[in-house]
């Protein structure tokens, strides 16, 4: 873009130097927006502190956006000045000067974009095999696995509901999600028929659920409070309607519900199949 | 124009009663019902008495449908024509383009081998199903109105979605190739025709035929996958999920067909001097369209053949409950599906690199880096599929690979605003309508690819997939990015198809009108999205309301802009008649140098090339401005 400013020096009488003008609104742009960016918009983006997953979220979030603000403001300031300054007068038929690009400025660009993605994928790959990016369906055999003790818990997906069964409780199975504060919690999303999605928005998790599969996700939640959970792949005419609230209580509320649930649901337990991983759907068609 | 017609007696001489029988779209719609039923009859009859599990319980037959679709299919490609030449080769009888010969209105709706007449089928066969697909976004906004779906219900919700997101992603595809590149890439680049003119015509008809099997599946009750068509819903669907099936394999063949052809054409057809270096940048993006078309489309073709022996005979592709796997179809779908969205991008970089220079008066900026960039998208394309399941646990260790080259693509299409950046410098630019489209592309397209930063990084797609974060990056990438262009296109080459101005004033009242209930419509659902509202749902939350309407009301606003430009094109068109100048931009370009409406050889003399079209500007880089030369 400075390639004429850069093989000619010294702007002719009466112009402007675009290139320092542009430049300064660009940079004092940036300057005002990015703190206003990072400190005022960072804490605000979604999806909130419900737990250390969802923390790390809303850092990667404030990050992007950072990364991304100047850019924006680059591309659009540079249109909006070149619209305004560079105009054809009404009904002219002027030449433009004959700048067919600028070896240096094109490997400038090259170098800074690609410093600027690779720069954004490194650390990318660094927050997703740490503890904050556990909370993204993994997978059977996550290449990292946050260490402690986890409460296993199983997400099985169906035609439009969510149930929940606790391995360590007997397999109990219930019908809404309830997971202990300050725990972290091994998900395990299997599907009985069509492809889902269990999305816990609060908590930032979201992990497929296919049918055959063990998807595995972590989570530590560290707030006490009421999540969204959805289905996020669509499923069928139902899929909107694929919606419940889950709770994260204290240790002791839930040892308290969990046993509540083993015993409300004892005959059902009793019923179940045998706890495992993953589920195939019975190969029923439709019309049967 | 005359000299070239051989046939004794014109065609168009002839009564009309003579002239219904015969080759034509009357015969092939005929056929085509024909065929159909002949296809639903064999279907019921390969079926019977044999235990399809399907077809007894529900009184559904997908092999039926499907069969009855081919047959259709095949009977309306016969009732136009396009069995005369095969079988005439295979009787002995000399090669022609006799299809050619015929001249006024009636070759446009029949088959037509002179490239320039299928470029306007396509625009306007391609339009009409534009408005098809648009109609169905507006009745999606209508029913989002309210948070409980009371307008249409969800499974007509469902319907919509399919048929919108099917329609826009199986027609747009070929939207600017079709039309504009199949009219204008053999004249930029020097020739009389395309390589494989029949096959041209062809890529057209199938498409057609694509079309209304697509919407023929509100007969069949639709069906609930969008338009990814994922298993094993797709497998539990009803039967209106083999119309999908059926339109986008022919879809795929069309596209695969108009890409080799393109590619024949570019490679073997330069007239003499048009060395690579030289080539417009649009023919360049048609080229790199066209590698995508051709290695992605067989791939759609293959994959929707699995799920078609899995609804009709029953096998196991994709039904985990049989052995096979979900993922297995989310794979092969995205292996074509990703390439896809960059065969709809990348046209667009072509028409806005194209058209500035024209609109700047000023050389393409960076062509070398236009061309790599290009290039580039189009290779790395192949590698970044699996983003759209980085929530699906399917190799998952791969995911720092598919974020990196998915971050990689930014570089390369980051080439091209440097170009349009650096073309935009000090240049003398007039804002006709579709500079303004350009315009208009830059930023769209810029928040398009902001947005895919967020999406392309695992710990923050974890928020955004799947809810209406996505839908709005994809609509700002191509609604924004290829719809804007496909409208930039239009007002700047239309005159030279037709001959014929549009009303300057209405068109800059649809690009303002267009422009700004776009941003409107589609940047509250970033954050819709971002608060954690899902896409493809006709039930939300209530919190999400105030918005949702918002956002339907500037939906509305934006079709109203469509029904301008409609009103526009029927209003300039046929009753104004304003007859366009041979070269109203001052372009340097080829297929403004012939004249309107071009011959049907194109050139009496096939041109030599000296230079780039490009060729704008006063030699000195800053200077008093100096008046132009002929321009031309």
């Amino acid at each position: 873009m400075s390639s004429s400013g850069a093989s000619a020096g010294a702007p002719p009488v009466g112009e402007p130097n675009h290139l320092r003008r542009f430049l300064t609104i660009w940079i004092v742009a940036t300057l005002i927006a990015l703190p206003l960016v990072i400190f005022v918009l960072g804490p605000e983006l979604p999806p909130g502190h419900g737990s250390e997953q969802a923390t790390g979220h809303v850092t990667d979030n404030t990050v992007l956006l950072a990364m991304g603000t100047p850019v924006l403001l680059l591309v659009t300031i540079y249109l909006l000045y070149a619209v305004f300054a560079f105009r054809q007068p009404r009904g002219g038929v002027l030449e433009g000067p004959a700048v067919r690009g600028h070896q240096g400025l094109q490997t400038a660009w090259i170098v800074i974009t690609s410093t600027l993605v690779l720069s954004l994928a490194a650390y990318a790959t660094v927050r997703l095999l740490g503890d904050e990016g556990a909370g993204s369906g993994s997978g059977p055999t996550p290449l990292t696995v946050p260490p402690g003790k986890k409460l296993p818990v199983q997400v099985i997906a169906q035609q439009w509901a969510f149930t929940y069964r606790y391995p360590t409780y007997g397999g109990v199975e219930t019908t809404h999600l309830e997971l202990p504060v300050d725990q972290m919690v091994e998900l395990h999303v299997t599907s009985l028929d069509v492809i889902h999605s269990f999305w816990a928005y609060q908590l930032g998790v979201k992990a497929d659920a296919n049918p055959g599969v063990d998807n595995v996700a972590f989570v530590e939640p560290t707030k006490i409070q009421t999540f969204e959970v959805h289905c996020a792949e669509l499923c069928g005419i139902w899929h909107g309607g694929m919606f419940d609230h889950g709770h994260v209580v204290s240790a002791a509320d839930f040892e308290t519900w969990i046993h509540q649930q083993q015993v409300t649901f004892a005959p059902a337990t009793k019923a179940l199949p045998k706890y495992s991983k993953t589920y195939l759907p019975e190969p029923t068609r439709r019309g049967e | 124009m005359s000299t070239t017609t051989v046939s004794t007696t014109p065609k168009s001489a002839r009564p009309l009663w003579r002239r219904l029988i015969g080759f034509n779209l009357l015969s092939a719609v005929i056929l085509g019902i024909g065929g159909y039923y002949l296809g639903w009859w064999i279907g019921h009859l390969v079926s019977e008495g044999k235990s399809f599990e399907y077809t007894g319980a529900t009184n559904e037959n997908d092999a039926a449908l499907l069969l009855a679709y081919f047959g259709g299919v095949i009977g309306f490609l016969i009732g136009l024509g396009f069995a005369n030449y095969p079988v005439s080769r295979m009787l002995g009888r000399p090669a022609s383009l006799r299809e050619k010969e015929e001249e006024g209105i009636g070759r446009y709706f029949g088959l037509c081998t002179d490239h320039k007449v299928v470029g306007i089928q396509y625009l306007c066969g391609i339009g009409l199903f534009f408005f098809v697909g648009g109609l169905n976004a507006m009745l999606i906004r209508t029913e989002l109105l309210q948070s409980n779906p009371t307008f249409v219900g969800p499974n007509q919700y469902l319907s919509l979605v399919g048929e919108h997101g099917t329609m826009m992603m199986g027609m747009m595809t070929s939207g600017i190739l079709g039309p504009f590149a199949n009219y204008f890439v053999p004249i930029m680049i020097g020739a009389r025709r395309m390589a494989f003119p029949r096959i041209e015509a062809l890529t057209f008809w199938l498409l057609m035929a694509a079309g209304f099997i697509l919407t023929s599946t509100i007969f069949f009750g639709g069906f609930p996958t969008g338009w990814t068509g994922y298993e094993p819903l797709n497998d539990q669907a009803v039967m209106g999920m083999d119309s999908y099936i059926c339109f986008f394999a022919l879809v795929g063949l069309s596209m695969a067909l108009l890409g080799l052809n393109m590619l024949a054409t570019i490679i073997t057809m330069r007239a003499p001097g048009l060395s690579w270096s030289r080539l417009p940048i649009f023919v360049w993006s048609v080229f790199a369209t066209s590698v995508l078309m051709v290695l992605a489309a067989p791939m759609l073709v293959a994959t929707l053949l699995m799920a078609a022996l899995d609804r009709t005979i029953g096998t196991s592709f994709f039904i985990p409950g049989g052995g096979g796997s979900s993922y297995l179809f989310q794979n092969l779908f995205w292996f074509f599906g990703h390439p896809e969205v960059y065969i709809l991008a990348l046209p667009a970089f072509g028409i806005v690199l194209e058209l500035l220079p024209v609109f700047t008066r000023k050389p393409l900026w960076g062509y070398r880096l236009a061309v790599s960039g290009m290039l580039g998208v189009s290779l790395l394309s192949f590698f970044v599929w699996q983003h759209h399941l980085f929530v699906s646990g399917i190799n998952a260790d791969l995911r720092p690979f598919y974020m990196l080259s998915t971050e990689i693509i930014s570089v390369p299409t980051g080439f091209i605003f440097l170009c349009v950046m650096g073309t935009l410098w000090k240049a003398r630019t007039s804002f006709s309508v579709p500079m303004l489209f350009c315009l208009g592309w830059a930023f769209n397209f810029l928040i398009g690819g902001l947005s895919g930063v967020f999406l392309s990084d695992t710990p923050s797609d974890t928020d955004t997939h799947g809810s209406f974060f996505v839908m709005a990056h994809f609509h700002y990438t191509i609604m924004g990015g290829l719809i804007f262009t496909f409208f930039a296109a239009i007002y700047y080459w239309v005159p030279k198809m037709v001959g014929l101005n549009f009303n300057e004033k209405l068109a800059k009242t649809h690009f303002w009108l267009m422009f700004v209930s776009f941003n409107s419509t589609f940047l509250p659902l970033f954050v819709l999205g971002m608060e954690g509202m899902p896409r493809r749902v006709s039930f939300y939350e209530p919190k999400f309301h105030a918005l949702n309407v918002w956002v339907s009301v500037s939906a509305f606003v934006l079709g109203f802009s469509m029904l301008i430009f409609l009103f526009n094109t029927v209003y300039s068109l046929i009753f104004v008649r304003e007859r366009a100048a041979q070269n109203p931009w001052r372009s340097k370009s080829l297929e403004w140098q012939v004249p309107t409406p071009v011959p049907v050889n194109n050139f009496e003399q096939i041109p030599v090339f000296d230079a780039d079209p490009y060729d704008y500007g006063t030699p000195l880089a800053v200077g008093p401005a100096q008046p132009a030369g002929a321009g031309g």
